[in-house]
């Protein structure tokens, strides 16, 4: 299916977009012989480094990385001031909204959302209602999806606020292409990246408890190597320079969280965890988790511990929570929402759902707590069997679905195997809040759907990734 | 550090070590094993090899019969030796990945490149070259290993777990392939064996890849005793038991200062390296005999790696 679809690169035949010039003038002047010789060279370089993430003894594991696009997306500086003011904003609103909900509740008395929906969520953690969050932040490491749809607009797709990953593809992508394309950087003013990390630990180290030394000591909790994000959560410790910990590396003793190290017991203060509420702490939460350390929440309850992002942010990245976001801008800052969001029929209320039925063969529906694609409904590219079973499921449980209209995503050129082409592409970037100011590197990362007219970019199904070039005037 | 790291870089180097020490054993045998039956002597090299391993009684439980083929895919290729080299390599590359931040790349492509490499390899009925470049490829991926963590590590705890885990296991290693021998070990006195011996000492000397080395310190031809005090007491001689516990209570040390505290592992390995330092291999002989030290021996050094778990990597 073609969708009539912004290019990021090129307004009409020929004319090249602001920012776009410097490419189109590579790329013309670029043997394509060249840049496939890049592109294998790519590969190379992602399959040394690749293995480390995705070998583990199977045989299929080669096929587990993801494919690299050597061709980068390009943002000006004023689209990315703009961008990143929006971020910044959504991101203040929703650790706001999470301070609200977990506390007095003023949103929900003034009426804009409904008590049920924040109340009855699954992702509501009533162990966290009346505790206070160390500087009343929630979502320390956001990762917002973007979409734009034409020269002005920028979408919000996703609020990912408890542990979003992707951050090592944004670094590795741009430490090949620095080793790949030297030139065009020493040409161009692209905005570096690589102080993500130094941004990251600044930002936890100003989220420590008042109870924490001037450094406080940061870990990385990770469920281990088994699960699927383990090499960006090593990449990333390493890169801070912080102790990767598994549950059993930690203990809790007088409400107080220490690691067990070589010089023995030693105190822990800011957990960046990677693993998700329900393993966190057997105590408190699901009793058969093994990945966890018993008696955390305690810690955190005595005000001994941060943990980042806090327990109990999934249900500010529900998707019907999403679709009131505008609202929840307005809400807490008084302002009007820069990133629009999608437009969402929220299927709980009658009218919508009736629309809903009606239209789905041009809509997305989806889980209301899904994620990564799950349990989702394209209506376009589905056929009729599976848009009648939907609409049974849809008809038995209306409160757990959201639809919105297929969005044409914008597109990227990008270098396939009949050469040069444009490929739909989103953005995922990462915003750091902190108690002293909210951090974003400029860029992020790009997700590009590979195929043909497909609007799917997730690597599961033929997706890749971009290197994201903000230019720095 | 973590004391799970700590312990993950002390089981990785043991393992890559007794990779090494395993593939110098096949290949000492595999030399020992062409000669002329009469130069090779009586008893069964290839069980020999196992017990030099370690790995005698192991085999043993399989019903196996020790021939070379059975004996060299239980050491190299059998899953079922949780010491045989692949064994070794594949558990050394699961804690090289659990931490691959405490690693310097270059010694994680080292273990990486190394299994995948020998991975390839198939263990029945190896032919002789096969089995010479098998054996080579395992001595290049452990040299290769060594050589990064010396050329790119910084010398802090990391460090000095990683080497604790070498020389423990080495001193381990060279100790159980003397001890095999120890009955061709006479001491001065005693009437030599006549020349078919020759080989077997050699045989010992290669495989601790010593018998250069050997006739540099020594210029003589092969005597028993010298052989075994090169082995023991030498300190020149890096795979000898003195060598190994000079390292181990450097190693030890650095952490009693890096951290501020001694222990039971630091009082006990300077035991050990006090009784090497003050035996001389005459002495040795005589009084307890050279196997009776050597067992003594092979349980300090074993309790010494239960005092350094205990103090540091739980």
């Amino acid at each position: 299916m073609a969708v009539a679809a912004f290019d990021e690169m090129y307004l009409r035949k020929g004319e090249c977009r602001r920012g776009y010039e410097f490419l189109q003038r590579w790329l013309e002047s670029t043997d394509p012989q060249l840049l496939a010789h890049r592109r294998a060279e790519a590969e190379l370089l992602f399959r040394r480094i690749g293995i480390t993430f995705a070998v583990y003894g199977e045989a299929d594991a080669e096929e587990r990385i993801i494919p690299f696009d050597i061709i980068p997306r390009v943002f000006t500086t004023s689209e990315w001031a703009r961008l990143s003011a929006g971020l910044e904003q959504r991101v203040k609103a929703l650790n706001m909204f999470l301070a609200d909900v977990y506390g007095d509740g003023e949103i929900l008395k003034a009426g804009v959302i409904p008590a049920e929906l924040v109340y009855c969520n699954p992702y509501f953690r009533p162990e966290m209602a009346g505790l206070k969050q160390p500087h009343g932040i929630y979502i320390q490491i956001a990762g917002i999806d973007i979409v734009r749809v034409d020269d002005n607009d920028f979408y919000v797709l996703e609020d990912n606020a408890r542990t979003p990953s992707g951050v090592s593809y944004m670094l590795e992508n741009r430490e090949v292409m620095m080793r790949l394309f030297p030139d065009l950087f020493a040409f161009n003013r692209i905005a570096p990246v690589e102080n993500y990390p130094e941004e990251l630990l600044a930002t936890l180290n100003s989220v420590a408890p008042a109870s924490a030394p001037e450094e406080p000591t940061v870990a990385l909790l990770t469920p281990g190597p088994f699960n699927s994000a383990y090499y960006e959560h090593s990449f990333l410790a390493d890169k801070l320079g912080i102790e990767l910990v598994e549950g059993r590396d930690l203990l809790v003793r007088d409400n107080v969280v220490l690691m067990r190290t070589t010089e023995g017991p030693k105190r822990v203060d800011v957990i960046y965890r990677r693993l998700d509420d329900d393993f966190l702490d057997p105590l408190t939460f699901r009793p058969d988790s093994i990945l966890g350390v018993p008696g955390l929440m305690n810690a955190y309850r005595a005000g001994n511990i941060t943990l980042a992002n806090a327990v109990g942010t999934g249900v500010a990245d529900d998707k019907a929570v999403y679709s009131y976001m505008p609202e929840i801008v307005r809400f807490y800052l008084a302002e009007e929402p820069i990133l629009k969001n999608v437009p969402t029929w929220r299927c709980r209320e009658p009218d919508a759902l009736k629309y809903v039925l009606e239209h789905l063969d041009e809509l997305v529906v989806k889980e209301v707590a899904g994620s990564g694609g799950y349990g989702m409904l394209i209506g376009p590219t589905a056929d009729k069997a599976t848009i009648e079973a939907f609409a049974a499921k849809l008809r038995d449980d209306p409160d757990n679905f959201i639809a919105q209209p297929t969005l044409a995503l914008s597109t990227s050129p990008t270098f396939v195997d009949s050469g040069v082409a444009p490929r739909h592409v989103d953005l995922r970037p990462f915003v750091l809040a902190g108690a002293d100011k909210v951090r974003i590197v400029p860029g992020g990362l790009t997700r590009v759907a590979l195929k043909e007219g497909s609007l799917v970019v997730n690597s599961s199904q033929g997706g890749g990734t971009k290197d994201t070039w903000v230019l720095d005037a | 550090m973590l004391s799970r790291t700590a312990d993950s870089l002390f089981w990785l180097a043991r393992y890559m070590e007794r990779a090494d020490d395993t593939a110098r054993i096949i290949d000492a045998t595999s030399r020992l094993s062409v000669m002329p039956t009469m130069y090779s002597g009586e008893s069964n090299e290839w069980e020999s090899a196992l017990a030099a391993a370690g790995s005698l009684y192991s085999f043993q439980q399989t019903g196996k019969t020790p021939d070379r083929d059975e004996v060299i895919d239980f050491l190299a290729f059998s899953n079922d030796n949780p010491s045989s080299i692949k064994n070794c390599l594949a558990t050394a590359r699961h804690n090289a990945r659990a931490e691959r931040t405490a690693l310097t790349s270059d010694m994680w492509e080292a273990i990486n490149t190394g299994w995948l490499d020998l991975k390839r390899y198939d263990g029945s009925h190896m032919d002789r070259d096969t089995l010479n470049q098998f054996l080579s490829r395992v001595k290049e991926a452990c040299l290769r290993f060594d050589g990064s963590a010396h050329r790119a590590m910084l010398r802090n705890d990391a460090y000095h777990f990683l080497h604790l885990g070498v020389y423990l296991e080495r001193a381990d290693s060279t100790a159980r392939i003397l001890d095999v021998k120890y009955h061709l070990l006479l001491p001065r006195d005693a009437p030599v064996g006549g020349s078919l011996d020759y080989f077997q000492w050699a045989s010992i000397l290669r495989s601790v890849s010593s018998l250069t080395a050997y006739r540099w310190v020594y210029h003589e031809s092969l005597k028993p005793w010298l052989v075994a005090d090169l082995l023991v007491l030498n300190t020149q001689m890096p795979r000898s038991l003195a060598s190994c516990y000079d390292n181990l209570t450097g190693l030890l040390d650095e952490l009693s200062l890096d951290y501020g505290r001694q222990g039971p592992s630091q009082r006990a390995a300077r035991s050990i390296q006090t009784r090497l330092q003050n035996a001389t291999i005459d002495e040795i002989f005589q009084r307890p005999g050279l196997h009776e030290f050597l067992t003594a021996f092979i349980a300090d050094n074993g309790r010494l790696g239960a005092a350094i778990t205990e103090q540091y990597l739980t």
